[in-house]
């Protein structure tokens, strides 16, 4: 085990646990943002820069600082090791830098994109970005690839996580897409316009933090923060499929299907096609009750909860911190005062 | 006229072929390795000579190379970094087409030194020429036995592969170059892991570049002790400078370390002075991602010492004065020379070179260009100049690997050190765009 301080907050984690599961651990607004890292995909993480902390202290045994700001999905824990998030402004100013690089050549199309409401990136500039840009430069532009009747590729909005990469290499038998060309020319692409098209392909609309890869059977149906998320399970055949769903409803109809996700966006179990694309009605599927929505998101809109911290992963906290947490929000020590 | 420990033989007839290069006491590292030394000693040997990585990094080599994970039953690769690409430096290409053999050499007792059993030269795309002039020198090295099963009857044996990129600088990143090996799109890994644990196909991996490799050579001829004797302080032995630029006598020189800057600009045994007679303007002393100098600096530290080819000297008040001996890639540049379209010009290197992986470095690089671009045209404002120092900083430090760095810090040394003329492209765009026209006036606006 090793303990870490995170902006002030100590927190015992497994060896080899990265600093940012270690502050998703605390819970709250202290975890930094990610756009690229997804816990299930192996490799992924690392690209995006959003979430790069400040290591004021290496370890225990070596406390000197990090020379430069450090990725947090990929840099592992070590004992004693100090961190600091929030708390530091060159943090936070890179992170500023970052949102604006992020928004270069993203287009602010969200009026239009399926992807408002649930979309990473904007909560990233929502939290960390600037009102303006100061790019008065030309911004890219791609011709449009059709890449099947199921997933809708607008390459304009691709931040390139790679995410998408990752799950057709891991959870696919045959990647047929991936990314092309290099700098600000790369775009994910199919070679020679091939279909995505297997079992699993409709993973990729899940994992996309923007909205760069849609559902084309959702497109333009409904805004999201106007449908109610409900968990749902069926027994699907495929062997690789949990079965078990979110849908999205508006009224009687089942909008979209889409697998379930964690607080962090992330999926915890793939969904095949056939359970994504082909089951629509609601008998179809065994309800569960409504999905929980994350606070970030506008679907949430009136139902706003503090974040909580997890009083499990911290021991002893003193009572003048606990006075501060509450007096200070967005934290609130969960199951202790409330 | 300093000693010349790489490239003593190089204008001799015939030395790329193994007969003449053996003639010419070849191969002696070799068979004094194998047959007199343990690997561990050859470490050692490099150790105490002091060698840093000729690549750029100037990371002590002996360091690294006893850094290698050694788990049992695991192979270990040494590979060479050959895919020399940076604009100014064109050492490396002209060593393997003049002395193959002396590379091959090097490998070898480098990957004995190691424990390898196959190793790889990784070459620019590019160089395709110098790639059939070391592949048929390797044929040479297998067919004299100094490649292959059991050298020299030593019971250790060696594979050596050439292997060509296809023309990207960010190959030449170490992690990226191993990825790019593997067959891989050459996207920089994310560190650590480290190569030393980590590196060709998650084994055990070295990676130095060309001319470190060929200096071992010299190392275990002559001893560590003998080798670190040459330059000063921690800069030890001999360096291959490629001069280019505004200079009478352009080319590659060895120079002993610790040659000061005035003399190697200026004395007929390197560059001869600046050509037509022209004044100094600006060097960029080790490669196009090193930060630029104005002549008052390069030739004087901020404290009025004589700035030396050393590590230590050259990089003498950090970024704030100082500057790298990087790769040793040197660009002179006269009075006549315009630094916002030099600048904009190294830009759009960086901005075509950047792999796109991560944020600050794909975004940054373009948005640099765009801009500089700008103010080259005539079309920038003050706002601007500000504006490249602002993005440069925000890409510095941030990115996965150097090119990052390489982008941004010699923008952001042109404004420090060039402002006026910057200044001068927004307040005279007519005059400044005019065709060869470069600032000469005094550096001060108000």
């Amino acid at each position: 085990m090793a303990k870490i301080t995170f902006d002030g907050i100590e927190v015992e984690v497994p060896d080899g646990t990265t600093i940012l599961n270690a502050a998703r651990q605390i819970g709250g607004g202290v975890v930094p943002p990610a756009m690229c890292y997804y816990t299930p995909l192996k490799g992924s993480g690392g690209k995006c820069r959003a979430c790069l902390v400040k290591v004021s202290a290496g370890s225990a045994k070596d406390p000197r600082p990090m020379p430069k700001l450090v990725a947090s999905c990929i840099t592992t824990v070590q004992d004693g090791m100090v961190v600091e998030n929030t708390i530091n402004q060159q943090v936070l100013d890179v992170r500023k830098g970052i949102v604006e690089m992020l928004l270069i050549n993203h287009p602010l199309d969200c009026p239009v994109c399926d992807q408002a409401g649930e979309c990473d990136l904007q909560d990233f500039a929502f939290e960390h970005g600037v009102g303006t840009t100061r790019y008065e430069e030309e911004r890219r532009t791609f011709e449009k690839i059709d890449i099947g009747p199921l997933i809708q590729l607008h390459m304009t909005r691709c931040i390139l996580c790679y995410r998408c990469v990752y799950t057709a290499n891991q959870i696919t038998d045959n990647r047929v897409h991936g990314v092309l060309g290099r700098g600000d020319a790369s775009e994910i692409g199919t070679y020679i316009e091939n279909i995505i098209d297997n079992d699993f392909s409709g993973n990729v609309i899940d994992v996309c933090p923007v909205g760069a890869l849609t559902d084309k059977t959702f497109r333009f149906k409904q805004r999201v923060w106007f449908t109610k998320p409900v968990n749902a399970h069926r027994d699907c055949t495929h062997e690789k499929c949990g079965g078990r769903v979110t849908l999205w409803y508006k009224g009687k109809d089942v909008l979209r299907v889409t697998a379930r996700k964690d607080e962090y966006g992330e999926v915890k179990e793939w969904i095949c096609n056939e359970c994504r694309f082909d089951k629509k009605e609601t008998a179809d599927w065994v309800l569960e009750g409504p999905a929980h929505i994350n606070r970030a998101s506008v679907i949430a809109q009136n139902h706003y909860e503090l974040p909580v911290v997890n009083p499990q992963v911290i021991q002893d906290l003193p009572e003048s911190t606990t006075r501060e947490l509450e007096r200070n929000p967005p934290l609130r020590l969960g199951g202790l005062n409330n | 006229m300093g000693r010349k420990l790489l490239t003593e033989h190089i204008n001799v007839e015939g030395i790329n072929t193994f007969e003449v290069y053996r003639k010419h006491g070849g191969y002696r590292s070799v068979e004094k390795a194998l047959k007199t030394m343990t690997p561990d000693e050859v470490v050692e040997e490099v150790k105490k000579s002091g060698l840093r990585g000729r690549g750029g990094a100037g990371f002590p080599t002996g360091m690294k190379w006893s850094f290698l994970a050694k788990p049992e039953g695991v192979p270990r690769y040494l590979v060479c970094n050959a895919d020399e690409s940076e604009p100014g430096t064109f050492k490396d290409r002209q060593l393997m087409s003049k002395l193959p053999h002396l590379l091959i050499e090097g490998m070898i007792t480098g990957s004995y030194a190691l424990g390898a059993r196959t190793s790889y030269i990784y070459i620019r795309g590019e160089l395709l020429y110098v790639l059939r002039i070391l592949e048929k020198a390797i044929a040479e090295a297998y067919a004299a036995g100094f490649l292959g099963e059991n050298i020299l009857g030593s019971g250790y044996s060696l594979d050596l592969h050439v292997h060509p990129g296809a023309g990207a600088y960010i190959c030449g990143e170490e992690t990226a170059l191993l990825e790019s090996l593997e067959g891989k799109r050459g996207n920089p890994r994310n560190k650590p892991p480290f190569p030393a644990v980590q590196g060709l196909y998650a084994r055990p991996t070295v990676v130095n570049n060309v001319e470190t490799i060929a200096a071992v050579v010299p190392i275990i001829n002559e001893g560590g002790d003998e080798y670190a004797k040459l330059g000063v302080g921690k800069s030890t032995g001999t360096k291959l400078i490629s001069a280019c630029g505004h200079l009478n006598k352009p080319g590659i020189y060895e120079i002993e370390l610790g040659v000061p800057v005035e003399e190697f600009i200026y004395s007929d045994e390197y560059c001869g002075g600046i050509w037509k007679g022209r004044d100094l303007k600006a060097v960029v002393a080790g490669g196009s991602s090193v930060p630029i100098l104005p002549k008052e600096l390069i030739l004087k530290t901020a404290a009025g010492e004589n700035r030396l080819m050393t590590y230590e000297s050259l990089s003498d008040g950090g970024f704030v004065t100082g500057t790298m001996l990087g790769s040793g890639g040197f660009i002179a540049m006269d009075e006549t020379t315009c630094i916002v379209k030099n600048t904009w010009n190294f830009s759009r290197f960086y901005h075509h070179e950047s792999c796109g992986q991560c944020s600050p470095c794909r975004e940054g690089t373009g948005w640099l260009e765009k801009v500089l671009h700008r103010l080259e045209h005539g079309h920038g404002s003050m706002h601007d100049i500000d504006l490249l120092v602002s993005v440069a900083k925000q890409i510095e430090g941030n990115t996965i690997c150097p090119l990052g760095e390489a982008a941004a810090w010699p923008v952001a040394a042109a404004v420090r050190h060039f402002r006026h003329e910057f200044e001068w492209h927004v307040t005279n765009p007519k005059e400044a765009t005019a065709p060869g026209a470069a600032y000469r006036g005094a550096a001060v606006l108000a």
